[in-house]
């Protein structure tokens, strides 16, 4: 007999074996089933509903996964022999309640117990995605969730270029993004999507160009079209998220009052000269709903007491440090982990070197996020003729 | 009475000579408020409607707090507090 095989034997003993049917019964009355085999051996498949945890990073990520040292779980390996020792080290690490499945997933298969295919990574995006694999709040689930995700990016400008470039860099599945615009030279002191060889043409081909070429199995999707109260329903409907980097009031109020109307999350972020602001509107939000753009401010300012545009401009660095906070923000939302700004107003100050969070707090008697009944859409007047900031 | 600090939010600066803090010596935000008026004249009306009361699209906060949960333009002033004019900003930048 060799060291391995008195070993195994001597683990047979004290771990303890459970034969498939027997953990598939365990399973449905709460035991926890992990499969620790290879990603490669678990992409052909594995026992339906098991966690999948590999041998290797067990130890490391089994707390995160079943924090209750006490829950029944129930190892699986492909023959049954990884998952004894497998077994053996949940023991070590204080579960109270581990057995090993015997004879593996090959039994399993072989009596005709559920398998699934699990969704999971191909071997370009392991690679292009390992720095969030290692990340236990991201992971390979996390990471599904991104490549599922679809966002929409009000405005490929100054804010909208940080921000779609992260997040398609993080593999936000599906990017959409709205604007009417072509790429002005003056654009390209903060409007990094964009080129010098791309002047005179569409914002949203050009911004597309630059997403695919950092990340090409991405669907960037261009809405070369204003939003109006006619079409702006039928734009937002398909995202997750909404990401508000536009620069004048009449399409912000529109934005809140349709993320208010069909309960969408909206990214919130703003900047005059060297100041800055980031804050999540989210009055849907089931646990602890947040405020809606409304309840802080009612109304757009009228036009002769909105910043006039001669004083209009900004450090163009600026929008970069606000429109990458809108794109953490955005993938917090998305992965459901942290705390998201919502009810909190973050505010830069560049010159001071300062940020400071300002409370906004939602509004009962707000006319949008506070009543049962839509009050419409609202035509404002642009406040300026050339919008508040550079245009 | 208590020594405020006053924050100007950038679009109101071209009011304050380019300055980004005024500070004050008062007992409540609306005594903080006229004193900032009587220092640098024409910025209240971009704070205050004609009628005293605060614009719809401008806020007012002591700390993180926003005035309106305190009491409005009546609320009291601890010594050292920060009052931040918040005004609606549209800029994004196309
Ligand atoms: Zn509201």
């Amino acid at each position: 007999m060799s060291a391995s095989q008195k070993r195994l034997a001597a683990l047979r003993e004290s771990v303890g074996e459970v034969d498939p049917l027997e953990a598939l019964e365990l399973q449905q009355r709460g035991a926890r089933l992990i499969d620790v085999r290879e990603p490669d051996e678990v992409a052909a498949g594995s026992p339906e509903g098991a966690l999948r945890i590999v041998r290797g990073f067990l130890e490391l990520r089994i707390e995160q996964a079943v924090a209750d040292t006490e829950t029944p779980l129930l190892v699986l390996c492909a023959g049954g022999a990884r998952s004894l020792f497998a077994a053996d080290d949940l023991e070590r690490l204080g579960y109270t309640d581990v057995r090993s499945v015997a004879g593996g997933f090959r039994e399993w298969k072989n009596a005709g117990l559920p398998v699934e295919v699990p969704r999971t990574l191909d071997a370009e995006q392991r690679e292009r995605y390992g720095r969030h694999l290692s990340v236990p709040e991201v992971g390979e689930e996390g990471q599904l969730r991104l490549l599922d995700s679809k966002v929409l990016l009000i405005g490929a400008g100054g804010l909208g270029s940080p921000t779609a470039l992260y997040l398609a860099a993080a593999g936000v599945g599906t990017l959409g993004i709205v604007d009417d615009d072509v790429v002005d030279r003056s654009n390209l002191q903060r409007q990094i999507l964009h080129t010098d060889a791309r002047v005179g043409r569409s914002k949203v081909a050009s911004a597309r160009e630059t997403l695919l070429a950092l990340n090409p199995s991405l669907d960037v999707r261009g809405h070369e079209t204003r939003l109006d109260r006619h079409n702006v329903e039928e734009v937002f409907g398909g995202y997750d998220v909404i990401v508000d980097g536009t620069d004048n009031f009449p399409t912000r109020y529109l934005i809140n009052d349709a993320c208010v109307k069909l309960q969408k999350p909206n990214v919130h972020g703003s900047i005059f000269r060297f100041e800055g602001q980031v804050t999540v509107f989210w009055p849907s939000r089931e646990a602890d709903p947040g405020p809606c753009y409304r309840c802080l401010y009612p109304e757009p300012p009228p036009a002769e007491l909105a910043p006039s545009c001669a004083d209009a401009g900004v450090l163009g660095v600026l929008p970069g440090v606000i429109g990458v906070m809108q794109a953490v923000e955005t993938i917090k939302l998305l992965l459901g982990i942290g705390e998201p700004l919502v009810g909190k107003l973050l505010q830069y100050d560049a010159l001071q070197a300062e940020f400071y969070s300002l409370r906004v707090e939602r509004d009962p008697g707000c006319a949008y996020c506070g009543s049962e009944h839509f009050p419409g859409y609202v035509d404002y007047a642009q406040s300026c003729a050339a919008p508040v900031a550079v245009p | 009475m208590s020594k405020t600090t006053i924050r100007i939010p950038t679009p109101l600066r071209n009011l304050t000579a380019g300055a980004g803090f005024v500070e004050v010596d008062a007992g409540t935000v609306g005594e903080a408020l006229t004193l900032l008026e009587r220092r640098h004249e024409g910025i209240l009306q971009r704070v205050l409607d004609e009628h005293g009361r605060l614009r719809g699209f401008v806020n007012v906060f002591v700390g993180e707090r926003n005035i309106q949960a305190l009491g409005g333009l009546d609320a009291g002033l601890e010594e050292g507090a920060v009052i931040s004019i918040v005004p609606a900003v549209a800029g994004g930048t196309r």
